[in-house]
């Protein structure tokens, strides 16, 4: 063990030694790292502060920009009134909840389609068809089929959160490598344990990718059915104070929305990075 | 699937694509079939689901009644003109954010901050900006197209082989000979890309507006006829409308390809 542990530096491409050698670096490009962030905070804070002042000043008409700090005292206001809670989580909960039968839908059928030659056959056309047309077009069957209220606006978010995904897990399970699939059958693995701790895990970047495209379209989809159909949510609000001519409350949608969308979007990012720890992507 | 059957066959090739396609499209017919069968035997009642030959008659009289190609030409023009400045703008924009570096501070964090913002909910600001017109409608699909051509483009130049950017400077190329020359291009499958996203945000946020604010284009055809109980037109405007959004996509695809035809493999 001694021996192992004092040899280990030496080894030209031993582990240790490739998680030390970027510390000295690190402090070199602290600095031009430091001054890039700084300048990119006072990016926004100038332009949070020409849209207030802007605005206050009459350089912006108020009505086309309101002043940034009543946007935010609206949504402070809305905040301690309760309604900004529930409209953010229920256009969560339509959004996340539709774009994750799009996902266990989608999953299985895209490796069912890589394996399979008559799912194959009989998914092909459908996918390589519905991925690219607009899916949104569709909203008004499913309001025919299932009503105003949250079903259909979830199926319809399933709906086009779906051919993403399906693409994107069908191009990743069908591309693999042959020696990973090879060499495991060698050791005796059965089919199961191939999907789960070879197909999968080969198919994981391309997967998540997918869902990484399905979920902003899954957004999209939910916010224009709340426009549409009501039923409360961020695009419910925004859409009749649209209606009212509130402009503040336009524009505390909008502020709202960007969090949400920044959250979800960076979360996503995160949660692939913890799956992908293993894989060379995430190593840099 | 149909490729590996192509490699053995040496019949007439015309004829041979021909039964490809219908073995590869033979699922929609089956669709197609449980479709009618399930009106037919009344399983879903006609007012959901309308029968095959009713909305085809709807599309017929629609299509020779003129409103549908009147209003696919009102929207086209509208998703185009968005798309192209976005085209143009955001390749522009995303070129000089990986060439300068103070155009990239500047921007970066605004992409940063608007790219995750689901773009349709710019439809009620829109709205307060520029009315119900055409403008609004333009600039949503501006706005929403833009950023998915930024960051493309700004990916593709960013990551230019820098051999490339050395020999070319190395005899005697311009800053802007380089931008025009070789970054462009070696940026192009990645600002093709971005494009293809764009064009698919463009239908989707055509479609939409047009639902929520219109007073003509295909989705306010599309909704107007649902709320009047026109259903079987209904369904014949929608899968039009899924037509078209699937036609561009081909034909940008195959642009694409042409376009991308000196790249080895």
């Amino acid at each position: 063990m001694m021996n192992m542990a004092q040899a280990r530096p030496i080894a030209p491409n031993s582990p240790s030694q490739k998680q030390k050698l970027p510390a000295p670096r690190r402090g070199l490009h602290l600095s031009p790292h430091m001054v890039d962030v700084a300048v990119q905070v006072a990016v926004v804070a100038a332009l949070a502060g020409i849209w207030e002042f802007g605005a206050r000043f009459g350089a912006l008409n108020p009505f086309l920009l309101p002043p940034l700090s009543v946007v935010l005292g609206r949504i402070w206001e809305d905040l301690i009134a309760g309604t900004v809670p529930v409209d953010l989580g229920l256009t969560l909960y339509r959004a996340l909840l539709g774009f994750a039968i799009g996902a266990v839908i989608g999953i299985p059928a895209g490796i069912l389609m890589a394996r399979s030659n008559v799912v194959r056959w009989f998914l092909d056309p459908l996918v390589s068809i519905g991925f690219p047309m607009p899916k949104i077009a569709f909203l008004p069957i499913f309001i025919l089929w299932f009503d105003i209220y949250d079903t259909s606006k979830i199926i319809m978010v399933a709906f086009s959160c779906f051919f993403p995904i399906v693409a994107a897990t069908y191009a990743g399970c069908s591309s693999l490598d042959k020696w990973p699939i090879w060499s495991a059958r060698s050791f005796g693995a059965g089919e199961r344990e191939l999907l789960w701790e070879v197909y999968l895990p080969m198919a994981m970047p391309q997967i998540l990718t997918g869902l990484q495209v399905a979920l902003p379209v899954g957004m999209i989809t939910t916010i224009v059915t709340e426009m549409l159909m009501g039923g409360r949510g961020v695009g419910g609000a925004m859409i009749m104070a649209g209606r009212f001519a509130d402009s503040v409350g336009v524009f505390a949608g909008i502020v709202q929305i960007i969090i949400l969308g920044f959250v979800v979007v960076k979360s996503v990012e995160m949660i692939r990075r913890r799956i992908l720890i293993w894989h060379p992507e995430s190593r840099r | 699937m149909s490729d590996i059957l192509a490699g053995g066959r040496t019949g007439p090739p015309l004829a041979y694509a021909i039964v490809n396609t219908a073995v590869r499209f033979s699922p929609l017919l089956l669709l197609a079939l449980g479709w009618e069968f399930l009106g037919l035997t009344g399983l879903v009642s006609q007012q959901m689901l309308p029968g095959l030959g009713e909305i085809a008659d709807a599309f017929s009289s629609m299509l020779f009644g003129g409103e549908l190609l009147y209003n696919t030409a009102r929207s086209i023009s509208r998703a185009a003109a968005g798309l192209g400045g976005a085209v143009v703008v955001g390749v522009l924009l995303g070129l000089l954010m990986a060439q300068f570096r103070p155009v990239r501070l500047l921007f970066n964090p605004i992409v940063q901050i608007f790219y995750p913002m689901p773009k349709s909910a710019l439809i009620p600001v829109v709205m307060i900006w520029l009315g119900l017109g055409d403008s609004s409608k333009i600039l949503l699909i501006f706005l929403g197209c833009l950023l998915p051509v930024v960051v493309g483009t700004y990916n593709g130049a960013r990551g230019v082989n820098p051999f490339l950017l050395w020999s070319a400077a190395s005899l005697g190329a311009s800053r802007v000979d380089v931008l025009r020359e070789v970054v462009l291009r070696a940026a192009m499958p990645d600002i093709l890309n971005g494009c293809r996203t764009a064009l698919a945000f463009s239908f989707i946020l055509m479609v939409s507006s047009e639902f929520v604010i219109a007073t003509d284009g295909v989705g306010f055809m599309i909704s107007s006829l649902g709320d009047g109980g026109q259903y079987p037109a209904m369904f014949a405007a929608i899968f039009f409308v899924a037509g078209i959004g699937f036609a561009a996509d081909r034909l940008y695809a195959m642009f694409a390809r042409r376009a991308l035809r000196w790249r080895e493999a």
